[in-house]
């Protein structure tokens, strides 16, 4: 079977005549903005994409969830157009919009017929400066996001404990903050905090303008100068220096009960590195890692824990390596009948000591490896993916270069970088382990 | 500003976009009909099988039996167990979803042009000769019922679950697929074979594929994967009869938003007036900002962070539906803004610029859709499904913008009926009184 593979992984390199780095041209403005153009050009469609390097992690103390606010606010007026006109005009054209909030990034984007692209350059420019708002739409709009936390957050046990979980994660640097924000200080959100936060972050010096579809660079180009080129660049941009976490000492547990929970479950995150310019081998052999711990069927857990016994339903590990700070590595168990949170995060800890024992089997390496090439083909037929790829990379810290070589640095990682990526990970003092539970019933 | 909009905007209405899809219809030296979509731009194939019938063939007192059959499709063929089934799919890089509705078993695949033959006979093996090996069944089980415990507090899970059983009582479209713990719990081997045979047959089967493959490879490759699959499986459930007698059941769950879905009757996909509908719904509720619900729920009274409605037409039932959640102290205004738009726009209809901009939406957005194989085969094996000929891609959009103001505001005064409008909230809903038992 061995054979098999390789024969099959040196087959595959040879049919790559083209690889997704040949679809994306990158260029920067005069006044800063930097532009990503990755072209398909099989349907006539566009993404447009404005990228802002600030998110959650960069509001002020008190603030929280103010950046994310302050997305939905951007489809209110402007000096040049009416409050709700931007989806309007939008929709009109043929096209949706939305936009999305993160910890180190603000992102909004329309889906459009391509030749609507420069219409959506001038509206998205337009109000990267121009936002005007009033007290109606500060206080309707408050009441949608505490809707929205409602939603998300109030409504689901799991989400209300990863909430705490990242609180006690994170001991100094705003991971620990959701990005909805904390309801308390949500409530007391208003046009002030809001603006204030659009003046010091809203600029084209600290934007990244990505298009992807149906255009050719030039034209690109020659759209994006007319429209954010004579935009301003904010010379008071502050720097991304966000308070960072200091040598974690203990270990933390928690534990959340609540009636509204069927389905217990044990989670354990680890602080963990992220992946740095130029430096991206450890955050590769982390990547790997979480597939051969948590990565599905002929995953270590699922192999321990669900076939060769059957001490869990399902189990998981998850690695969020592209973050602009410190993040986190976790691993989820959720146990089957009769076993308890303990039982199940007993096995959870068995599977990492036999892990760390027996090292990588390198038949599943060969297979994880081969599916990391083929997403790259995969990858090539959703632009809208590709955008997002490059959005995510350059607002946290990596450049383009990064995001190419990406691929290669993971097929380049060995056995003894995941052991050794590993044996740095599994310190307990930088974990956090949480249990969901319900109450238990009284007869 | 405005002004130049508008200027640009009618600039470009002469000139949608069109969606350029060039289908090839085949049919099979052993009789199996495929649409093909040849696209040699990258190296892989997305095909898409749709079986009619889905989880509405589970026999009486079965209930979730055609879920756990789908579910153990992935789980071991031939003499591959579970975990060797997934390593095999894994050297190939190929991947295989197999999922269930009401209405449908559907099977996505995606493969590499170079290793074709091999993903295609590990297919074959998971849909002719799945294991169903007694280790796998026990797992699987266990992990349906975490599914369905896990839906039992959910407050979204819980408010469809209600509606559907107020709605459609007996019907298996009135119960969760996924069956009880109870049903579950019942179900043998031998159960699950059956089920198999009944839904996995040439007699409701509806192929699509896109990507790197000629008209010759996909024929040769169709009669291998499928030909021995059964000719054909268990007959059709019937049509489901409506019960929705408008107002109110509250469903008592302590979360602090409540969620209310409603629903009312709705309309066939080749009634004539279909058009109509589909425009008028987008301007009620068909989730842009720009819908009347979303304006008056959301953008001016900030009720919520999300409302919508939108058509579904099952193979047993056409209804019309939608979803608010609110917190428990507002979402009793929520269903009373709700409840004045639907019977203000059945009265007095839509304006004429509401029209003339659904239907820019509605024709620019279409061609948006081709976006990629996957979806495009997705789409493809739909069209089948609804027995739609290959030529509507190009001829869709005219039919959106045949439909007039007239027709739009006849169909909003016979079809929309706030009487009937019947709602479903899970919470502690302030102020909000059952009004159905």
């Amino acid at each position: 079977m061995r054979k098999f593979i390789a024969c099959l992984i040196l087959g595959l390199a040879a049919a790559l005549p083209a690889s997704a780095k040949d679809q994306v041209t990158t260029f920067t403005l005069d006044n800063g903005m930097d532009v990503v153009v990755i072209e398909d050009h099989r349907a006539p469609v566009v993404v447009h994409m404005v990228w802002y390097r600030a998110g959650a992690a960069d509001e002020p103390p008190g603030a929280s969830g103010v950046a994310h606010y302050l997305e939905h606010l951007l489809f209110k007026g402007t000096e040049n157009m009416e409050s709700g006109e931007f989806s309007e005009v939008v929709a009109r054209n043929g096209g949706s919009d939305n936009a999305f909030t993160s910890y180190d990034y603000t992102a909004y984007f329309q889906r459009v017929a391509s030749d609507r692209l420069g219409l959506m350059m001038k509206m998205e420019s337009d109000r990267m400066v121009n936002l005007r708002l009033t007290e109606q739409d500060i206080a309707a709009e408050r009441d949608v996001i505490l809707e929205e936390r409602n939603q998300r957050v109030e409504n689901s046990p799991g989400s209300l404990l990863r909430e705490q979980k990242n609180a006690a994660q994170y001991l100094n640097h705003p991971y620990g903050t959701p990005i909805i924000g904390w309801r308390n200080e949500m409530r007391a959100l208003d046009m002030e905090k809001a603006l204030d936060f659009y003046k010091t972050f809203y600029a084209p010096n600290n934007a990244i303008l990505i298009v992807a579809g149906d255009v050719m660079p030039d034209e690109v180009r020659a759209l994006a100068e007319e429209h954010y080129g004579k935009l301003p660049a904010n010379p008071d941009l502050p720097e991304r220096a966000r308070p960072q976490e200091p040598r974690q000492m203990a270990e933390r547990r928690i534990a959340l009960e609540d009636a509204r929970v069927a389905q217990p479950y044990v989670t354990r995150s680890y602080l963990a590195p992220e992946r740095d310019s130029g430096d991206q081998e450890k955050a590769a052999a982390l990547d790997l890692l979480a597939e051969i711990l948590g990565g599905g069927t002929t995953s270590l857990m699922a192999e321990k824990l669900q076939f060769e016994t059957q001490r869990a339903v399902s189990t998981s590990a998850f690695y969020g390596g592209t973050s602009l700070d410190d993040t986190t590595f976790g691993l989820a168990v959720v146990p089957a009948p009769g076993v308890t949170l303990q039982q199940a995060e007993d096995a959870m800890d068995e599977v990492i000591a036999t892990f760390m024992e027996e090292g990588v089997d390198s038949e599943q390496l060969a297979r994880i490896k081969m599916q990391v090439r083929a997403s790259e083909i995969y990858a090539r037929d959703d632009v809208g993916r590709l955008a997002n790829r490059y959005g995510r990379a350059l607002t946290q810290g990596l450049t383009v270069e990064d995001v190419q070589a990406w691929p290669e640095v993971l097929d380049a990682v060995t056995e003894e970088d995941i052991m050794s990526a590993a044996q740095e990970l599994f310190e307990r003092n930088n974990s956090v382990t949480a249990w969901l539970t319900a109450p238990e019933v009284t007869q | 500003m405005i002004r130049y909009v508008l200027a640009f905007v009618a600039s470009f209405i002469a000139l949608p976009a069109l969606a350029e899809v060039d289908i090839e219809e085949i049919t099979t030296p052993g009789g199996i009909d495929a649409w093909l979509v040849e696209d040699h731009t990258n190296p892989f194939v997305a095909l898409e099988l749709r079986f009619r019938g889905g989880a509405s063939l589970d026999p009486e007192g079965q209930r979730g039996v055609t879920n756990l059959m789908v579910g153990l499709l992935e789980e071991g063929a031939g003499d591959m167990d579970s975990r060797a089934f997934a390593r095999a799919t894994e050297e190939l890089a190929a991947s295989f979803r197999y999922d269930l509705s009401d209405d449908t078993v559907s099977v996505s695949a995606r493969f590499l042009t170079e290793n074709r033959d091999e993903a295609v006979a590990l297919l074959r093996a998971s849909l002719i000769d799945p294991a169903f090996d007694q280790p796998s069944i026990d797992r699987v089980r266990e992990q349906v019922n975490s599914v369905i415990r896990s839906n039992q507090t959910d407050p979204r899970r819980i408010a469809g679950r209600n509606l559907d059983e107020l709605v459609y009582g007996n019907h298996p479209y009135g119960s969760s697929l996924n069956g009880t713990l109870d049903s579950v719990a019942e179900l043998t081997r031998d159960d699950i074979v059956a089920a198999h045979k009944a839904a996995l047959a040439r007699d409701r089967l509806y192929v699509s594929a896109v990507g790197d493959i000629t008209v010759e490879e996909l024929t040769a490759l169709l009669d291998e994967l499928l030909l021995d699959l059964p000719a054909e499986g268990a007959p059709l459930p019937g049509q489901a009869e409506l019960n929705l007698p408008g107002g109110v059941q509250v469903v008592e769950f302590d979360t602090p938003q409540s969620v209310a879905n409603f629903a009312q009757p709705g309309i066939k996909r080749d009634d004539p007036d279909f058009f109509a509908a589909y425009v008028l719904n987008y301007i009620l509720g068909g989730g842009s900002f720009e819908s009347r619900l979303m304006q008056e729920v959301r953008e001016k009274r900030g009720l919520t962070y999300g409302v919508y409605s939108y058509l579904a037409d099952r193979d047993a039932a056409v209804i019309w539906m939608g979803s608010v959640a609110s917190s428990n102290e507002r979402v009793g205004e929520a269903i009373e803004v709700i409840r004045a738009e639907w019977a203000k726009i059945s009265e007095d209809g839509v304006t004429a610029e509401e029209l003339a901009d659904a239907k820019t939406y509605l024709t620019g957005a279409y061609p948006l859709r081709f976006d990629g194989n996957a979806p495009i085969a997705n789409i493809a094996v739909n069209m089948q499904m609804e027995e739609l000929p290959t030529d509507y891609i190009s001829n869709r959009n005219e039919m959106v913008n045949a439909v007039t103001l007239e027709d739009v505001n006849r169909v909003a005064k016979e079809l929309l009926s706030p009487d009937k409008l019947t709602f479903v909230v899970v919470g502690k809903p302030e102020g909000v009184m059952s009004t159905i038992n």
